[in-house]
């Protein structure tokens, strides 16, 4: 297997081999985070430019520090700060990146499909590091690479995605990688928070949290982002934590051993309690530190150094 | 239509001759017209009268081809004055003309909004100077379509509005939609509604179901086209007034209008070429060009379209023209505008339906001509003696490729660029002048 694309834009799009080749190239290159110096010159004289135009502090963090301990030159680019302001598109902003050399060009923007319209447009490798409410692609990796570390295979797993399904990039790539990899996907929200047809994703819908932890191996706690609470969407934080909230006394409905995960930031004692969020089922912090192995896998295949 | 091309008409006859004419309700066989003064003189075979080798008649051969009154799109948006960069009235009409039609209604979300005589006179009079299609101007229903007080709606119709409309942007006041159709009733207007519900789109740019939750995304629920299919309805029953339903997309808002017309309430219908020809897969990769509101649906909402077209539940077909410009349309998918050119495909992809089975010929062009000239009240979609001169010739086999860049619009905002269709415009007249020759 040989990797021949030129831009990662959605999990949807990858084989099934395509996902273990990335899944390996990280196990590989995660040894590099342990060394006393954290560098290999796979990408050396090569650019990466992080192209945020939303605000994102550890998914940006964690990019540069792939691209870091590959040894390629990184510039950080956040639009909201610059000519954006000023009316430039996503398109032209794009190209004038290209045209400083850039190989690899990592976008998050708020417009689902941004990455797959900025592809088409330049001949840079484009990552997506999340469009609007579609995919975050490299978020599922990392998911599924911290799974497959923490229980040696995917396929068979019954994984319970909780939250806003509907507005969450994390959960659509997630379901995606999931079920392509063999695992039952469940999805449990107030139905607010859930798109039509999400059974056509391949999850089995949940109302209750309580009978969608029934039995699970691993608990994939999605954010509440407060912003939406005025759409009409929930009651309030308070009745939300009541009913969604992963406290200890939940945790224990899960199958013993369940892991739990959260792509941060965490809001504590709302949907996940800090009793929780702390204990040794927690893998939060298993899911930083793989970030940066599997984005550093990435970059490596994108830039044609395999 | 201006003066001097009257006049030029005037003094000539023209002999369109080897066609087959459909005057729907009155002619479908082979037959020739004769044009003199701008008006339709004779249609029949052979002509009754005889013509001298007079110098001044031009003989125009349409052998094999279908001789219709001139299309009549009873929505468009012509953007000017305002947005003249994305079209003119001159750019237009002629991309009417060449797609066939004669007849054109302008909605009047424009900038400065069509609200006020002066407006509704400027478009009257760019209309002529254009000299191609004829230009009816639609005003506004409420000032600057805020939904809030009634325009001035007798001095727009006495300016030469033939309806009234807040298209795009919908009366979502009931009682302020119900006091329009009650105050439109002295003049005799019609009353358009752009049906949505606000609220429920909520940011909505694509159907909502199953393909914009693979695309993460905001979708417009069909019920957002319904609740206010059926609001308008009990308000058509409720002031005893007609409600004209503008580019009717799902299924159950032609189940609601059907039953609406079983009981007697006084509603009509449109539909758009590109909600009975294409679905919400077309948006799949992204495409701006597809997107348009209401959106594009389900392939069951498609069908119920054609079927509401085949029982006259939707009396007519309109374009919804709605041209954007380049940069507009290269927006990231949400950031772009809502709509697409369509004079020059619509007349295709109806014969389409036609080719499908769908509809005959005549009913086509029904939907096309006659139809839309009676609910709007206007002048034209007829051949009958002493009628104005207002033609189209068209090839209903020819096969081509749909290329934007031959649009006469200013715009190429389509997404059937390179879709090969079937029939072809050849000429357009315009009281008995050619304003479009595609031989």
């Amino acid at each position: 297997m040989t990797w021949k694309r030129k831009d990662l834009l959605t999990i949807g799009e990858l084989s099934v081999e395509e996902i273990e080749l990335i899944l390996t190239t990280a196990e590989s290159l995660k040894e590099v985070g342990g060394r006393d110096i954290k560098k290999v010159p796979a990408l050396r004289g090569k650019t990466v430019v992080n192209l945020f135009f939303e605000p994102s502090t550890r998914t940006r963090t964690s990019f540069e520090l792939a691209a870091k301990r590959l040894s390629a030159d990184v510039i950080n680019f956040s639009p909201s700060t610059s000519s954006v302001v000023k009316g430039e598109t996503l398109i032209d902003t794009a190209r004038n990146i290209e045209s400083m050399q850039a190989d690899i060009i990592v976008l998050r923007h708020g417009s689902p499909g941004a990455a797959d319209h900025l592809a088409r447009f330049v001949r840079s490798s484009v990552i997506n590091a999340g469009d609007g409410w579609h995919e975050h692609p490299t978020q599922a990796l990392l998911d599924v690479y911290t799974i497959k570390e923490q229980k040696k295979q995917i396929e068979g797993l019954t994984v319970v995605i909780v939250g806003d399904v509907a507005h969450s990039r994390v959960a659509r790539s997630n379901i995606a990688a999931l079920t392509k990899l063999g695992a039952e996907v469940r999805v449990v929200a107030p139905p607010t928070m859930l798109p039509l047809f999400v059974e056509r994703l391949g999850a089995k819908v949940y109302y209750r949290f309580d009978e969608a932890l029934n039995g699970v191996d691993v608990i994939m706690m999605l954010r509440l982002q407060r912003e939406r609470l005025g759409r009409a969407l929930l009651p309030s934080t308070r009745e939300y934590a009541t009913l969604f909230c992963l406290t200890p006394e939940r945790l224990q409905l899960a199958k013993p051993g369940a892991i739990v995960m959260h792509p941060g930031p965490l809001n504590r004692g709302v949907e996940i309690s800090p009793a929780v969020a702390d204990s040794s089922a927690a893998v939060i912090l298993d899911q930083v530190s793989n970030g940066v192995s599997v984005r550093m896998a990435l970059m490596y295949l994108l830039s044609g150094s395999a | 239509m201006n003066n001097e091309s009257s006049k030029q008409a005037e003094c000539s006859i023209i002999h369109i001759r080897g066609g087959i004419v459909i005057d729907p309700g009155h002619i479908n066989r082979r037959a020739d017209v004769l044009i003199q003064d701008g008006k339709i003189l004779e249609v029949g075979y052979p002509l009754k009268q005889t013509l001298k080798e007079d110098a001044s008649a031009t003989i125009l051969d349409a052998k094999g081809w279908i001789i219709a009154p001139g299309l009549v799109d009873l929505h468009c948006h012509l953007r000017e004055p305002g947005f003249e960069y994305k079209e003119t009235i001159a750019t237009g009409s002629a991309s009417a003309v060449a797609g066939g039609f004669t007849s054109i209604c302008a909605m009047p979300n424009t900038q400065p909004v069509n609200d006020n005589a002066a407006i509704t006179q400027f478009i009257v009079t760019k209309g002529k100077e254009a000299g191609k299609a004829r230009v009816f101007p639609i005003g506004a229903i409420t000032k600057n379509s805020d939904g809030e007080e009634l325009a001035n709606i007798g001095e727009l119709v006495g300016a030469g509005c033939v309806a009234i409309s807040d298209d795009g942007r919908p009366v979502m006041n009931s009682l302020v939609m119900r006091r329009a159709l009650e105050y439109a009733k002295a003049f005799g207007v019609p009353v358009v509604d752009h049906c949505e519900d606000l609220h429920l789109t909520d940011g909505g740019c694509m159907n909502e179901g199953v393909v914009s939750t693979e695309l993460g995304m905001p979708g417009i629920p069909d019920a957002s086209e319904e609740v206010m299919v059926a609001r308008n309805l009990a308000l058509a029953d409720l002031t005893g007034v007609c409600v004209h339903l503008a580019h009717l997309s799902t299924a159950r808002s032609v189940e609601l209008v059907r039953h609406a017309k079983a009981q007697g309430l006084p509603v009509s219908a449109e539909v758009c070429p590109h909600h009975f020809s294409i679905t919400e897969e077309a948006v799949r990769g992204y495409k701006a060009n597809a997107k348009m509101n209401p959106p594009l649906r389900t392939d069951e909402d498609m069908q119920a379209l054609r079927q509401g077209l085949v029982d006259g539940t939707i009396d007519v077909i309109a374009t919804d023209h709605a041209p954007h410009a380049l940069q507009e349309k290269q927006l990231e998918f949400d950031a772009a505008p809502f709509g697409i050119v369509g004079f020059e495909t619509a007349l295709p992809l109806t014969l389409g339906l036609v080719h499908d089975g769908v509809l005959s010929l005549e009913q086509a062009v029904d939907k096309l001509t006659r139809a839309p000239a009676r609910l709007f009240h206007l002048p034209v979609g007829s051949l009958a003696p002493g009628s104005l001169a207002d033609v189209v010739i068209f090839d209903p086999e020819e096969e081509w490729v749909v290329d934007p860049e031959q649009f006469q619009s200013k715009s190429r905002n389509t997404p059937f660029g390179g879709l090969t269709v079937k029939g072809k415009v050849k000429m357009t007249l315009v009281d008995g002048r050619v304003v479009y020759d595609g031989r």
